[in-house]
C-alpha cells in the first residue's frame, strides 16, 4: 500500500464562529451565519443577505497581535486566524528539521483593499495609495500567512474559483506522496468584497431570502466569507511524531465539466467524473460513503445537476447529504476547506449536519437532504464536494482513522 | 529510449513580443524597440478560435488559447490528460473592467462577461471548453512562482502517473492600469530603453512584459522532443542562509548532475541594477557555463520564466543560442545541460533543469 496521508491539524474560521468548536455548536444548534450586510458600504445593503466572519479587521488583527493594519488584506487575516490554528493543533513550530509547506486558495485575493485604492486612481492615475493595492494578487495573502508562521520550504497559491481550497489540498497530498516535503498547511482564504458580490449579483444568483440548497424554490447563493486549513502529513511521521490524527484523505479527483463557463452540465458530467475519481482513489464503493456534504450553491443549475450526477453515482442508495453553505454561505475560495472541516466534525462528533432552509423536494431528483440533525450516526467515509466556474469540479473523501 | 521518471518536453507555443509563434524562426529577426513596455505580437486569433466565441474572450483568454493550440499542434497532442496553467495576476484587463464600472456606475447597471472572465482559471478553463478535455484543470496563481507551481503539479501528475501528456503554461497580460500601478512601485525604467541596451546600462528598474507560453510534457519521448525537463525548484533567498552556488550544487545533487556539466545558463536578467546581484552571484560559480538572457526580448512579468524555458528548449533543440540572447557563448561543442535560473523581486527564485533527450 502507498503512503497514507493524515490530517493532524485544522483550522477554520467561518461567519458560524471563530474556531472548530464555536463552528461544531453553530452546526449542532442549526445557527446559521447568513444576515445583513454590514462589512462595507453598497446599494445591496438591506438587499441582499451575505455570511460575513463577525469580527472587524482591527479585531482579527488583535487576535494574531498584529500591529499594522496596512500590510493585511481582510483575506490574510482571516487566513492568518485559521492556518495558525491548524498549525498549533499539529504542533508545527519555526525551526524544525521536517520540511514544511503552505498551500493556500482564494479567488480574488486583497480586493477588499484594491477596491478602496481604485476610485481614486481612475480618478488621476498617481493617485491611490500603494500599500492599498500591494496586497492585490492572490499570492499576497499566501505570503503573509507563511511569514506568520514560519513557513519557507515551499508556498504556492492555487485559484480555480469554487473548487481552489479542495483542490490545495489535493496537491498537498500529492506532494507527501511524492515525498516532496514532510508536512502541508493546505487551505484557503477569502473575504467578501463588492467585487465578488456585484459579480455573482450580476449574473442573477443571489437569493435574496439566503441560500436554500436543494429546495424546489431556491433562488441562488448566498456569498460567505472565511478561511480553513488541515494540517497534512504521512501516516508514518504523524505516528513517528506521535500527532493525533483527526483523521484521513483517502480518496480526491479533479475533474473538468467542459459545458460551459459558469454553468454545470445538464447531466453535471464533471460532477460524476470528480465523485468517481474520489471513491475509486480510495478504493471505497458508493454504498460505503456515510455522508455526503455537497457543495449545494442553492442556485437552480448546481443542485440540479450536482443532485443528477449524485443520483446517478449512488443509484438507489444515496447517503445522507446536506449543504452546510446554508450555514456559512459560499465561501468561494475558502469553501473546499471549510466544508473539509466541517466532514471532519461530522466524523468525529458521529453526527450529519442538516440543510438548513428546506421546505419543498426538487420535482426533478427523487433524493432530498438531511433536514434533521443526525446524532449517534457512525460516520466512516464523508464525501465533500466543491465545484467551481470554468467548469472545476472537485470531491475529496475525508474518512474515519483506524490504523492498518 | 525512455527513461522511467524522465519528463519531455515535446512541444511549445510561446506568443510574446517577439515573433515566437512559428517554429521555423528562432529570435533571428528581433523586435527591436525604445520602450519600457513591451507588448505580444498577437496573431490572427481567428486562425485558432471561431468569430462567435472570439468576440467577447478577454485578451489574456485569447492569448492562453492561441499559445496552446499552437503548442497541441507542435506536439501533435489531441487531448492532454492534464491542462494546468500559472498566472500572476490573471485577466487582469476583465478585472479592471469590471472594477472600473462597478465604481462609475455605483454598482448598477453591471454586465456579467467582465466578470466571469475575470476568474483566474478562466484560460485553463476555456482551453478544456473548447477541446472539450474533461481532465484535471488547474490554475496557480503564486507571483513569480506561478508558472514553476504549474510545471511543478506537471511533473507530480507525470510521475505519479495519472497522466502521461499534460499541457502546462504561464500567462500574464499588461494592462495600462498595471503598468502604471508597477511604474509608481519602481518596478520600470524612468526612460524608455533600447532592447539592445538594456541589460548593458545600469539603472534602476526594467521593462515590463507580457506573455503566454505552452508546454506539452509527456513521459515518452516522441520525435518532436526539445529536451528533457529534468528538475524544478522554487526557493525563497531570503529564508535561507545558505549561498546561491551551493542551493544550486543541492539542486543538481538531486538529479545527478554537477555545476561543471552546466553548459549555458539562461537567466532572468532584466536590466534592474539591484536584480542584477543574484544572477552574477550564481553566473560567478558557473565557469564552464555560457550564459544567455530573455527578458530584453520579452520583458519583466509574473510569469516571464515560461519564457526562459521556452527559450531554452528551443536552444536544446536548435543546438543555437541566438545572437541576441547571448551574453557569453557556451564553450560547449554540445549544449547538452542548460539550467533556467530566474528570481522576481529577489523575492520569488527558481530553478528549472533541462538536457539533451
Amino acid at each position: 500500500m502507498g503512503i497514507r496521508v493524515v490530517i493532524t491539524g485544522y483550522g477554520i474560521v467561518s461567519s458560524i464562529g471563530m474556531n472548530a468548536d464555536e463552528v461544531l455548536g453553530s452546526l449542532l444548534e442549526e445557527v446559521s451565519g447568513i444576515g445583513e450586510i454590514t462589512r462595507f458600504d453598497t446599494i445591496h445593503k438591506g438587499k441582499l443577505p451575505l455570511a460575513e466572519v463577525k469580527r472587524s479587521n482591527a479585531e482579527l488583527l488583535e487576535l494574531s497581535g498584529l500591529k499594522d493594519k496596512r500590510k493585511y488584506s481582510r483575506t490574510s487575516l482571516l487566513g492568518i486566524a485559521a492556518a495558525s490554528q491548524a498549525a498549533g493543533m499539529a504542533g508545527i513550530k519555526p525551526n524544525q528539521s521536517l520540511r514544511t509547506g503552505l498551500i493556500s486558495a482564494n479567488t480574488v485575493g486583497g480586493m477588499d483593499r484594491t477596491e478602496d485604492f481604485y476610485p481614486l486612481f481612475l480618478e488621476n492615475q498617481s493617485r491611490g495609495r500603494l500599500s492599498e493595492v500591494a496586497t492585490h494578487d492572490c499570492g499576497e495573502s499566501t505570503e503573509r500567512i507563511a511569514q506568520f508562521l514560519d513557513i519557507r520550504d515551499f508556498i504556492t497559491t492555487i485559484s480555480t474559483a469554487c473548487s481552489s481550497s479542495a483542490n490545495a489540498i489535493m496537491l498537498g497530498s500529492e506532494m507527501i506522496k511524492a515525498g516532496l516535503i514532510d508536512r502541508v498547511i493546505a487551505g484557503g482564504a477569502d473575504a467578501v468584497t463588492r467585487f465578488t458580490l456585484n459579480g455573482f449579483n450580476t449574473l442573477m444568483i443571489l437569493d435574496k431570502n439566503g441560500c436554500r440548497p436543494f429546495d424546489e424554490e431556491r433562488a441562488g447563493l448566498t456569498i460567505g466569507e472565511g478561511a480553513a486549513f488541515l494540517v497534512l502529513e504521512s501516516e508514518e511521521l504523524a505516528i513517528r511524531e506521535g500527532r493525533k490524527i483527526a483523521g484521513f484523505l483517502s480518496g480526491y479527483g479533479n475533474a473538468n465539466d467542459a459545458y460551459h463557463q459558469t454553468a454545470s452540465s445538464p447531466d453535471g458530467i464533471g460532477a460524476g467524473l470528480a465523485m468517481a475519481k474520489a471513491l475509486e482513489m480510495g478504493g471505497i464503493v458508493p454504498a460505503r460513503i456515510s455522508y455526503i456534504n455537497v457543495h449545494g450553491t442553492g442556485t437552480q443549475n448546481n443542485d440540479l445537476s450536482e443532485g443528477i450526477a449524485v443520483q446517478r453515482l449512488f443509484g438507489g442508495e444515496v447517503p445522507p447529504f446536506s449543504s452546510t453553505k446554508s450555514y456559512t454561505g459560499h465561501t468561494l475560495g475558502a469553501a473546499g476547506a471549510i466544508e473539509a472541516v466541517i466532514s471532519l466534525l461530522s466524523i468525529q462528533h458521529s453526527c450529519v449536519f442538516p440543510n438548513l432552509g428546506w421546505a419543498t423536494p426538487m420535482k426533478e431528483l427523487y433524493i432530498r437532504p438531511v433536514t434533521t440533525l443526525l446524532r449517534n450516526t457512525d460516520v466512516e467515509h464523508v464525501l465533500s464536494n466543491s465545484f467551481g466556474f470554468g467548469g472545476n469540479n472537485s470531491s475529496l473523501v475525508l474518512s474515519k482513522y483506524n490504523s492498518r | 529510449m525512455t527513461n522511467l521518471n524522465a519528463i519531455y518536453i515535446n512541444g511549445l507555443g510561446n506568443l510574446s513580443p517577439q515573433k515566437t509563434t512559428d517554429s521555423s524562426h528562432f529570435l533571428d529577426e528581433v523586435n527591436r524597440v525604445q520602450s519600457n513596455r513591451l507588448a505580444c505580437i498577437e496573431p490572427n486569433y481567428r486562425d485558432f478560435i471561431s468569430p462567435d466565441i472570439l468576440r467577447r474572450m478577454g485578451r489574456l483568454i485569447k492569448m492562453g488559447v492561441a499559445s496552446s493550440r499552437i503548442c497541441l499542434a507542435d506536439a501533435g497532442c489531441v487531448m492532454p490528460d492534464a491542462i494546468i496553467t500559472g498566472t500572476g495576476l490573471g485577466c487582469l484587463e476583465d478585472t479592471e473592467k469590471f472594477l472600473t464600472t462597478l465604481i462609475r456606475n455605483n454598482e448598477e447597471l453591471l454586465t456579467p462577461t467582465s466578470f466571469i472572465q475575470s476568474t483566474h482559471n478562466t484560460v485553463s478553463a476555456q482551453i478544456a471548453l473548447l477541446l472539450k478535455c474533461h481532465n484535471y484543470n488547474f490554475t496557480y496563481v503564486h507571483r513569480g512562482w506561478s508558472f514553476e507551481s504549474a510545471l511543478l503539479d506537471a511533473m507530480i501528475q507525470l510521475r505519479n502517473g495519472k497522466a502521461s501528456k499534460v499541457l502546462a503554461g504561464g500567462m500574464d497580460e499588461l494592462t495600462n492600469g498595471s503598468f502604471e500601478i508597477s511604474r509608481r512601485l519602481g518596478l520600470w525604467r524612468m526612460k524608455p530603453a533600447d532592447t539592445f541596451e538594456l541589460l548593458k546600462t545600469t539603472a534602476r528598474g526594467s521593462i515590463a512584459g507580457e506573455g503566454s507560453a505552452f508546454f506539452l510534457l509527456s513521459s515518452a519521448q516522441s520525435d518532436t522532443t526539445y529536451a528533457v525537463l529534468t528538475g524544478m525548484n522554487t526557493f525563497n533567498r531570503k529564508a535561507s542562509p545558505v549561498s546561491l552556488p551551493r542551493l544550486l550544487s543541492d539542486f543538481l545533487e538531486r538529479s545527478g548532475t554537477g555545476p561543471e556539466e552546466i553548459d549555458l545558463a539562461v537567466c532572468g536578467l532584466n536590466g534592474d541594477t539591484s536584480s542584477a546581484r543574484p544572477y552574477k552571484e550564481l553566473t560567478g560559480s558557473l565557469n564552464n557555463a555560457g550564459i544567455a538572457a530573455w527578458k530584453h526580448l520579452s520583458g519583466e512579468y509574473m510569469t516571464s520564466s515560461a519564457f526562459g524555458l521556452w527559450m531554452a528548449s528551443m536552444i536544446m533543440k536548435k543546438q543555437q543560442v541566438p545572437e541576441a540572447a547571448v551574453i557569453r557563448p557556451p564553450g560547449a561543442k554540445t549544449i547538452k545541460t542548460i539550467l533556467i535560473y530566474n528570481h522576481y523581486l529577489d523575492l520569488n527564485h527558481s530553478f528549472i533543469l533541462i538536457r539533451k533527450p
